[in-house]
């Protein structure tokens, strides 16, 4: 059996189903929220309230922050405030 | 213009080429969706939070890559550990060891995965107009009439050019094996 055969080839193609709508277009805007993200991050190190309040509840003071709480932003800023 | 290596892509990312990161998540987003439904079996929402999160740690630590061509591995492997920390996070009982968290056949629908993105990489060298329609029919699950529409030709001609993109797909797969 040749090793792609067009019926495996059709196979291994309805693999790779695009995302729902939104999910590549928001990891692809990371470096453009990059600087916002660095400024919550330096405001955290600076002012413990803050920082509490984002560990409380992210989203929230995110946006009360200014920021846009997109899924991408919120996953960079765990990323960085949790130092895993 | 020519697609760039996997390599290429990530010193271009390096360099701070502003086209370059949204390439990079335009050819790995399927595959890490495609890890976190179909290989782990996430729900929506969990499978969202993991897709971001791997982006975010990619974008955060593609300097720390030691080899640009094992970027593929590297964000399959990432996603993996990913997935399983959220299978792990949302159990209620005492912490399980990876091995119980996977689904039995997590290995071999991986496996189906890479080998997948090997026929991606196949179809961008194939083309248009064979890339469009075999991607609206396989992947997309689109009906011959809304690729008919969409791409405004005959609904007729749709069975048989994809019958002919598939042909030349197979062709190129044979020649690269």
């Amino acid at each position: 059996m040749t090793r792609f055969d067009e019926e495996r080839i059709a196979r291994l193609l309805r693999l790779l189903q695009p995302p729902p709508h939104g999910w590549t277009e928001a990891a692809q805007e990371l470096p453009l929220a990059r600087a916002a993200i660095d400024s919550i991050v330096a405001r955290a190190e600076a002012d413990a309230a803050f920082r509490a309040r984002l560990v409380a509840d992210l989203e929230t003071a995110v946006r009360d922050a200014g920021v846009e709480a997109t899924p991408s932003v919120l996953a960079s800023l765990r990323l960085r405030l949790g130092g895993d | 213009m020519a697609t760039s290596t996997d390599a290429q892509l990530v010193a271009r990312c390096r360099a701070g080429d502003a086209d370059a990161w949204n390439e990079l998540v335009e050819r790995f987003s399927r595959y890490v969706y495609a890890i976190c439904s179909q290989a782990f079996r996430l729900g929506p929402h969990d499978a969202e939070d993991v897709f971001q999160d791997v982006f975010a740690r990619v974008y955060a630590n593609l300097d720390t890559l030691r080899d640009d061509d094992a970027v593929r591995p590297w964000i399959g492997q990432l996603t993996r550990r990913l997935c399983i920390d959220k299978l792990r996070a949302g159990r209620r009982e005492s912490p399980a060891d990876a091995a119980d968290l996977e689904p039995a056949d997590a290995d071999e629908t991986l496996g189906s995965i890479d080998e997948a993105m090997t026929v991606r990489a196949g179809l961008d060298a194939v083309g248009e107009p064979c890339r469009e329609i075999l991607d609206r029919f396989f992947a997309r699950d689109e009906s011959y009439r809304a690729i008919a529409g969409a791409l405004d030709i005959p609904s007729g001609t749709v069975a048989s050019r994809i019958s002919r993109c598939l042909a030349k797909l197979r062709a190129e797969l044979e020649g690269r094996s």
